[in-house]
């Protein structure tokens, strides 16, 4: 390694790595937001089969992504990991439980003898569904909106309330977050299912769906995005850390990185138009648009929170131990040789899209659900 | 300075319950898959080599099983992975630096090789060339191992920490060499020592359900073929096992000296010490700092080999649990006292840190960080570090009866494994095995030890470290997240609740898939 990269590249890379997994995450929620809706928009048992196995061949990447997300922040943030997992306890043990449910619903819902019979199962692809995105969304909103704890001189982390996390929830903007995440894997699913599943009245019905979710999509996340805008962020003075109070930080952030704040209208504009053509124009193509659309609007929400010297992590109560990247991050020589092992992502994705390509030939129908032999 | 504000040792038992629980359920469904996908890769391959139906079906029926229980291997893993941050985040803190980065490779080598392949295997059969579906196939399996690989990584630092230094100012241990974190001898025989008793867990596994079906005299064709397989990747698996075994003892001589002696119940170190085949522990009246000494009630003796395994030959001193504690000038060995002073000290020079830090004193500063850096005082203190927090010299030794029989029990079913595998090869190649109904029988109801012996194997790494949750370094007690106790009992319930009820579904579907046999 004569090649001496700077510390502060290293933070920056790494929390765009985070930031992109964690928005990828968010767009193959869409297995979630679909999960959401087995109970009310199948029209009959084959289109909940239709439905579940179209989902069901993607739900191991969504989990594999989240697990890799956490590995990527423990390896790169670990006093993120310490300070947030160790602290929201609660918040964090909700998503899990709600992941380990899903993990075996797939495989186990029509087996025989399953002992708990297909119905709860179901209801765990549901509870996952529902919870996962929702919880997940209010979580990052605290991002934003500041956490309660302090560091001692060792950086170990105190949380001052005894609710763990959940007092998350009792906060309005962290809750629209929470919403729009859900609405929006919601939206993605529906696309999704429009786009690989041939069945004309499933196809109607999932059209109709989406308007509806669409405008409560926009009700949440024009809520949280303006109150962002408005609100007092968290800021780290560059030179010493130092964090102090600043009246419209995230605005400034924004209008400080033009590219940013250009991809952020990218991605609400992708969102919308895969949205549009979808409902006006009956194509089956919307998922590319408002997928690459949720990418490039998340990921812009994060590098916000993160760039710019502002704190990532930031506690309302005690802004000396808010979290910045860096004073989060690990050592330079750790961020370096992981930069290596990260070179490997791109032919992890070309082997991921050469695989699928070769399974996902043709679209899923009532046909091919009674000839498959793999069948959930 | 308040490194641990007051120990509740209420927390600490739960979380340490909560992640034994978790783990030990991880475990029950990991060693299948880092096996079985070998198996059906083998059985697939002959089925492209040959062209024969038949063995397509056997790789279909193994791969039903396969599925189930690589969903539940799934669904208890990310568990543990969180539960670094939720339960033990100080210990997240203070070596994150170095643990988390396997963590992170796992997630991009691994777990996704695994999971884009396993959806080709399984839907693969009628939508690829055979030749990329038997490829997909080996691609899950290595990729599973590779999972084992880095997790086990990260597990043997614990055991033995290197590839690292101290950094005052952020409080943390920092990586310096890659390599040597990933070339740790420890976790060289603890890969290879993992997945081998994965191979020979799914080898039990095929050949006691394979024996079923020729007991119930079906799919006998099948049955015979599986365990031809079965049988011979098993035999190997069981000599590896053995071999293996064998050189992380030798390496725990080393690095783990009071887990050794435990493991070995030997209290009193000597020369030509003997190697205890299998005994029975009571205790005496006799105590070493406050803990009692346990004695043998009996005991079958290899004499002299204990010495030969650790040092070469007869005479070599093999130290004990007093040696360990009290200490022993002659053979150089500290006592835990001197380990204690020596933490105290580094520990002391770290408030000084802090000190000038707080009072500005730049100069100061830069004189404390230059210690840090110093290989005399990495060597001789910082390396006792975690005995600052240990109140009784008696507190370092773990509990000897769980180490002693879980290991003695292990290596037991060990030999058990050998001979049976090398019965299963020579009744097949004579034909005789489908008369053989005892020998069916007993392979049947051998299923469930390979599972034991794997879990003992973690009990005795586990708790064999006691009270360490880095070697040397951090006692488990400073390593755990302040949070309430009753929050840590209440996830405990219900992952408890939990995971037993996902267990029951799962071998309730298995059975159930078993008896259905292979499709037509
Ligand atoms: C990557 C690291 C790692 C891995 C692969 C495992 N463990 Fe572990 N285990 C720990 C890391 C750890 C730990 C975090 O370090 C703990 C928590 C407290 C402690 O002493 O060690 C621990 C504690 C712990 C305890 C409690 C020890 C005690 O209270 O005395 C038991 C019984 C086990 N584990 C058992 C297992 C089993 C059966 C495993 C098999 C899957 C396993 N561990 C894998
Ligand atoms: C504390 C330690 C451990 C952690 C944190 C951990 C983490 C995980 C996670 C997160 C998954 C799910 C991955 C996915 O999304 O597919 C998983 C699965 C798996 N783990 Fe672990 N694991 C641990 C111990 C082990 C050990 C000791 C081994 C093997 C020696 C192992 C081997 C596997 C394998 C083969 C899988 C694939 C699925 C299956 O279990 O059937 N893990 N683990
Ligand atoms: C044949 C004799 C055997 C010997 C001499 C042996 C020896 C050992 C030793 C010394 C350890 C502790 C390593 C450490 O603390 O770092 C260990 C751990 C372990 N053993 Fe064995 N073992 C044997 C057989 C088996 C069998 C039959 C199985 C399971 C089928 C098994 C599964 C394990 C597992 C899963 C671990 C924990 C992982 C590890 O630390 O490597 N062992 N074994």
């Amino acid at each position: 390694m004569t090649l001496m990269i700077s510390y502060l590249f290293l933070q920056h890379y790494w929390w765009i790595i985070v930031s992109l997994l964690a928005s990828l995450l968010v767009f193959l929620m869409f297995v979630q937001g679909g999960q959401s809706l087995i109970f009310s928009l199948p029209e009959s048992d084959l289109h909940t089969t239709m439905i579940i196995n179209a989902l069901g061949r993607k739900w191991e990447f969504t989990f594999t992504t989240l697990v890799t997300f956490g590995g990527a922040f423990f390896a790169s943030f670990p006093l993120f990991y310490a300070t947030s997992f160790g602290g929201a306890y609660w918040l964090w043990i909700a998503i899990l439980f709600s992941f380990i449910i899903q993990a075996v619903a797939y495989e186990f819902r029509s087996k025989p003898k399953n002992v708990f019979g297909r119905r709860t199962f179901d209801t765990f692809l549901f509870i996952n569904g529902s919870l996962g995105p929702f919880l997940i969304g209010t979580a990052v909103a605290t991002f934003f909106t500041g956490s309660q704890f302090i560091l001692n001189e060792m950086n170990q982390v105190k949380w001052l309330t005894s609710w763990y996390g959940l007092e998350a929830l009792m906060n309005v903007r962290n809750l629209a977050l929470g919403f729009a995440v859900l609405l929006l894997s919601r939206i993605n699913s529906l696309l999704y299912i429009i786009n690989t599943i041939n069945d004309q009245t499933l196809n109607d019905r999932s059209r109709k769906r989406l308007i509806v979710n669409s405008v409560f999509f926009l009700v949440f996340f024009l809520f949280f995005l303006i109150s962002l805008v408005f609100s007092t962020g968290f800021a780290a003075d560059p030179s010493t850390g130092a964090i102090t109070l600043v009246k419209h930080k995230y605005l400034l952030n924004f209008i400080q990185m033009p590219v940013v704040l250009a991809m952020c209208l990218a991605g609400v504009v992708g969102v919308l138009y895969g949205i549009g053509i979808t409902v006006l124009r009956k194509s089956t193509k919307g998922i590319w648009f408002t997928g690459t659309g949720t990418v490039l609007a998340v990921f812009s929400l994060l590098l916000v929170a993160g760039f710019n010297g502002t704190s990532f992590y930031p506690s309302a109560s005690d802004l000396e131990s808010s979290l910045t990247i860096h004073n989060a991050s690990s050592s330079r020589f750790t961020l370096t040789v992981m930069m290596y092992i990260s070179f490997i992502i791109p032919f992890v994705f070309a082997y991921i899209w050469y695989a699928w390509k070769s399974i996902n030939n043709s679209k899923i129908n009532v046909d091919e659900m009674k000839s498959e032999e793999h069948k959930y | 300075m308040t490194m641990i504000e007051n120990v509740d040792l209420t927390l600490v038992g739960w979380s340490r319950a909560q992640f034994a629980l978790t783990a030990a359920y991880h475990w029950l469904f990991v060693p299948l898959t880092l096996g079985l996908s070998f198996i059906l890769a083998i059985m697939e391959t002959i089925y492209v080599r040959t062209g024969k139906e038949e063995w397509k079906r056997l790789t279909r029926f193994w791969m039903t099983l396969f599925g189930i229980n690589f969903a539940i291997g799934v669904a208890t893993g990310i568990i543990l992975e969180f539960e670094f941050g939720t339960n033990w985040s100080n210990y997240s803190w203070f070596v994150g630096d170095i643990f988390g980065a396997p963590l992170a490779v796992e997630g991009i080598l691994a777990f996704f090789l695994e999971s884009t392949f396993v959806a080709v295997m399984f839907f693969g059969w009628n939508k690829v060339s055979k030749k990329f579906h038997l490829i997909s196939t080996w691609l899950v399996a290595i990729g599973a191992n590779l999972s084992a690989l880095w997790i086990l990584v990260a597990n043997a630092w614990m055991q033995n920490p290197i590839g690292m230094v101290f950094n005052p100012e952020t409080a943390r241990n920092e990586m310096v060499d890659f390599w040597a974190v990933l070339f740790n001898q420890v976790a060289i025989d603890k890969f290879l020592h993992a997945i081998s008793s994965g191979f020979l867990l799914a080898s039990m596994f095929v050949l006691g359900i394979s024996s079923w079906f020729l007991i119930r005299k079906r799919e006998e064709l099948l049955a015979k073929r599986s365990i031809l397989i079965a049988g011979v990747f098993g035999f190997l698996s069981s000599l590896l096992i053995a071999y293996t075994g064998d050189s992380s003892a030798r390496t725990l001589s080393k690095v783990q000296p009071v887990k050794f002696a435990s493991m070995e119940a030997l209290y009193q170190g000597k020369n030509n010490a003997g190697l205890v085949a299998m005994g029975f522990l009571k205790d005496s009246d006799k105590k070493i700092e406050e803990e009692v000494i346990k004695d043998f009630v009996f005991k079958i003796e290899l004499p002299g080999f204990l010495s030969i395994l650790t040092g070469g030959d007869k005479t070599g001193y093999v130290p004990g649990i007093i040696d360990h504690v009290s200490g022993n000038k002659e053979k150089e060995i500290l006592s835990v006292s001197e380990k204690i002073n020596r933490g105290q000290y580094a520990r002391n020079v770290l408030k000084d840190y802090k000190s000038a830090r707080t009072a500005g004193d730049k100069e100061q500063v830069e004189k404390i960080k230059a210690v840090f850096q110093d290989k005399v005082f990495r060597e001789n203190y910082f390396r006792y570090f975690g005995y600052a927090f240990v109140d009784n010299p008696g507190d370092v030794i773990p509990n000897v009866p769980v180490a002693f029989y879980s290991f003695h029990l292990m290596v037991m079913l060990g030999f058990f494994f050998i001979l049976l595998f090398a019965m299963a090869v020579y009744f097949l190649f004579r034909g005789t095995i489908s008369k053989k109904k005892w020998f069916l029988w007993i392979a049947l109801l051998s299923i469930p030890l390979p599972y034991i012996a794997g879990e003992l194997g973690w009990v005795l790494t586990e708790m064999g470290r006691q009270p360490w949750i880095i070697q040397d370094l951090m006692p488990v007690s400073a390593a755990v997240s302040q949070i309430s106790s009753g929050t840590v009992i209440t996830t405990f319930i219900l992952f408890a609740v939990l995971f037993t009820a996902l267990l029951i579904s799962e071998i309730s579907i298995m059975v159930k898939q078993i008896k259905t046999g292979p499709k037509q």
